[in-house]
């Protein structure tokens, strides 16, 4: 297993060199000048030979994507235009925020699709298979910011039972140690504060989770139908096990290798899709922050957080390979 | 296991006749027309088609004309969908937007067709180096989650239109190559194609002429569901600002026009965002029971 894993981390190196490069290449695909295009019209001859110098622009694409890997591999992610803070320390802040809202979404998605998938499976062709697998359908189908929308529009506007915006209301005082909200409020046992996370997290997360949770019912759904045709299944239910034992331990035990897959490819498109989310609830995250970036055309900060993504994304996939293999070792791979 | 009866033999009070043979694509079309929800899909595809077609008829008032004094009116018999913050016709803006949805839906589909395509065959054809040369690349691409790659290709290179369906399409173009890669490698192990190449035939024309378009049915199936996914992030794009401006009725631009309006004009939002919903729906059903009508061993 040591093995198979250093050599999946080596083959890594190659991806995330040309996740780099492409990275690095966005500046360059700017029509004409890209310090013109950030400094806008009116900026100077010296403003624009200014931030040329500081972006390193006038060096050669070589030199420019040398110090650029060589400021990466030292956590150095530059400095936005905008801000004038360092990337790093930005993004470390407002990571947690978009973390915390995949991981609700993700498990809203894997609850929900994994139970709606079984169920489905099990009472194959009745109403519920009928109905779940039509709205699993929609599901897919949905313009997820349109969705989120309509949510703030019938449960904030119209009822007024959930909060529209941001990650806690003004005036509920939570002391942050890992800017996890739920989990901070946990740690330093303000419940107020939880309850009050909690229900932030709610519409954003449902509305990020619909389409990984329609694929992963989809998915559940077939793969716990072939599990269910095996012998093994058959013999499960010939000497009398509990349905509820056949079902769960034996047959979604077998059937949850291809929905792992899924999850591990829809967390990256989480964190893809965190921008329209985070942006119709001004959640405070990742999202958020290179939709402002790309207003403001703060190429450096659109640049970086592209690669920080993209990063976590081969890593999280990296991991969803390691845990296929460990949950089932027949699988060899080259 | 069940034993399925051969279609193309009838047996009638103990005789059995024998019918005219079908073809494989007849067979398809047969399968995708006995499929409920690909008929759903058709119909709604059928329904924006035509809606796209004869739009200046079927649209009650100019799309973009503004009437100040009618903002924000509630749906009615004048306006049946309601105006919108410029007193627009939003029934009309929706029935022209549907032409600039089939547009987007095309031409980002064109374009991750054809470079996807031409990728995916010649990796999967010419095998090798230059397999690993443009995997490795399409691994590169698909590190990064679409929308963001789309939406990082659109800061670049400016938000309008245009732009959008080109990043659209440029991070369609993975699923394509993939695709089309492993179909190439099966087409070109079968013995017609190893006698064409026995007679001398040339790279280009044995890849060209004869394993893609052997290797059409899962191209056709990507091209359908791409469609749909295409519109999602293209309207996705407009709704940052970074697709469409205003005043093209472009339905993710709408929905975004339309946001601040939420809270006294829900309509605004509502309906664009139902046209996206239904136009993607009809796209993903249809592409559906056409993946299943062209490769019967996927359907469960």
């Amino acid at each position: 297993m040591l093995k198979y894993i250093t050599s999946r981390l080596l083959m890594l190196i190659p991806v995330l060199i040309g996740v780099s490069i492409l990275a690095f290449s966005l500046i360059h695909l700017v029509p004409g000048d890209p310090a013109r295009s950030i400094l806008g019209e009116k900026a100077t001859a010296a403003q624009l030979e200014a931030l040329r110098n500081e972006l390193g622009l006038n060096d050669p694409y070589v030199v420019q994507y040398g110090r650029f890997l060589g400021h990466i591999l030292q956590g150095d992610l530059g400095k936005s235009i905008q801000s004038k803070e360092s990337i790093g320390v930005e993004l470390i802040q407002k990571l947690p925020a978009t973390i915390e809202l995949a991981i609700f979404a993700m498990v809203i998605a894997i609850v929900i699709g994994v139970l709606a998938g079984v169920i489905a499976a099990v009472k194959q062709y009745s109403w519920f298979d009928n109905i779940s697998m039509t709205v699993s359908l929609f599901g897919v189908s949905l313009p997820i910011f349109w969705l989120g929308l309509m949510m703030i529009w019938i449960f904030s506007v119209t009822f007024n039972i959930l909060p529209p915006s941001g990650r806690l209301t003004t005036g509920v005082e939570l002391n942050t140690i890992t800017n996890f909200y739920l989990l901070d409020s946990i740690l330093t046992g303000n419940w107020v504060a939880l309850k009050d996370a909690f229900l932030h997290l709610l519409m954003p997360g449902i509305a990020l989770a619909t389409i990984p949770m329609a694929i992963i019912a989809r998915m559940t759904r077939s793969s716990m139908l072939e599990v269910m045709r095996q012998d093994y299944i058959r013999t499960a239910n010939a000497k009398g096990l509990r349905k509820t034992i056949i079902i769960f331990q034996h047959a979604l035990k077998n059937a949850s290798l291809p929905v792992l897959t899924v999850v591990g490819l829809q967390f990256g498109l989480l964190l893809g899709g965190a921008v329209l989310t985070e942006s119709i609830f001004s959640w405070p995250g990742v999202g958020r922050y290179v939709y402002l970036a790309v207003l403001g055309r703060d190429y450096p900060v659109v640049q970086s957080t592209i690669l920080v993504i993209a990063a976590i994304f081969v890593f999280v996939n990296l991991i969803t390979d390691i845990l296929y293999k460990y949950l089932d070792p027949r699988i060899k791979y080259e | 296991m069940s034993i399925e009866p051969i279609p193309n033999v009838e047996v009638e009070q103990g005789k059995v006749k024998s019918t005219k043979s079908r073809s494989l694509g007849m067979e398809a079309l047969f399968r995708l027309l006995r499929s409920k929800t690909s008929i759903v899909g058709l119909i709604i595809i059928l329904i924006l088609m035509i809606t796209a077609l004869f739009a200046p008829l079927i649209a009650t008032h100019d799309p973009t004309v503004q009437s100040i004094p009618n903002r924000y009116q509630a749906p009615s018999s004048e306006h049946i969908l309601g105006t919108d913050e410029l007193g627009r016709d939003i029934f009309s803006r929706i029935v022209f937007g549907t032409r600039i949805s089939i547009q987007i839906g095309l031409i980002a589909v064109g374009i991750s067709m054809v470079v996807g395509v031409f990728l995916g065959a010649v990796a999967g054809y010419f095998g090798k180096w230059v397999d690993q040369i443009v995997m490795r690349f399409i691994d590169i691409m698909m590190a990064f989650p679409s929308i963001l790659l789309a939406i990082a290709l659109v800061a670049v290179l400016g938000p309008n239109l245009r732009n959008a369906m080109i990043a659209v399409g440029i991070v369609g173009v993975p699923q394509f190559a993939r695709i089309v890669r492993s179909a190439v490698l099966s087409v070109k192990e079968t013995e017609f194609i190893e006698a064409a190449r026995a007679i001398g035939g040339k790279h280009g024309r044995i890849l060209f002429g004869h394993v893609l378009p052997n290797s059409m049915a899962p191209i056709i199936v990507q091209a359908t569901l791409g469609i749909g996914t295409a519109i999602l992030d293209a309207a996705g794009l407009s709704f940052l600002g970074l697709g469409a401006q205003p005043p093209t009725p472009e339905w993710g631009a709408m929905l975004s026009d339309g946001r601040a309006a939420i809270q006294h004009a829900p309509w605004v939002v509502a309906f664009p965002g139902l046209a996206i919903f239904l136009f993607v729906l009809g796209f993903n059903l249809f592409g559906d029971g056409l993946r299943d009508a062209l490769d019967p061993k996927l359907k469960e």
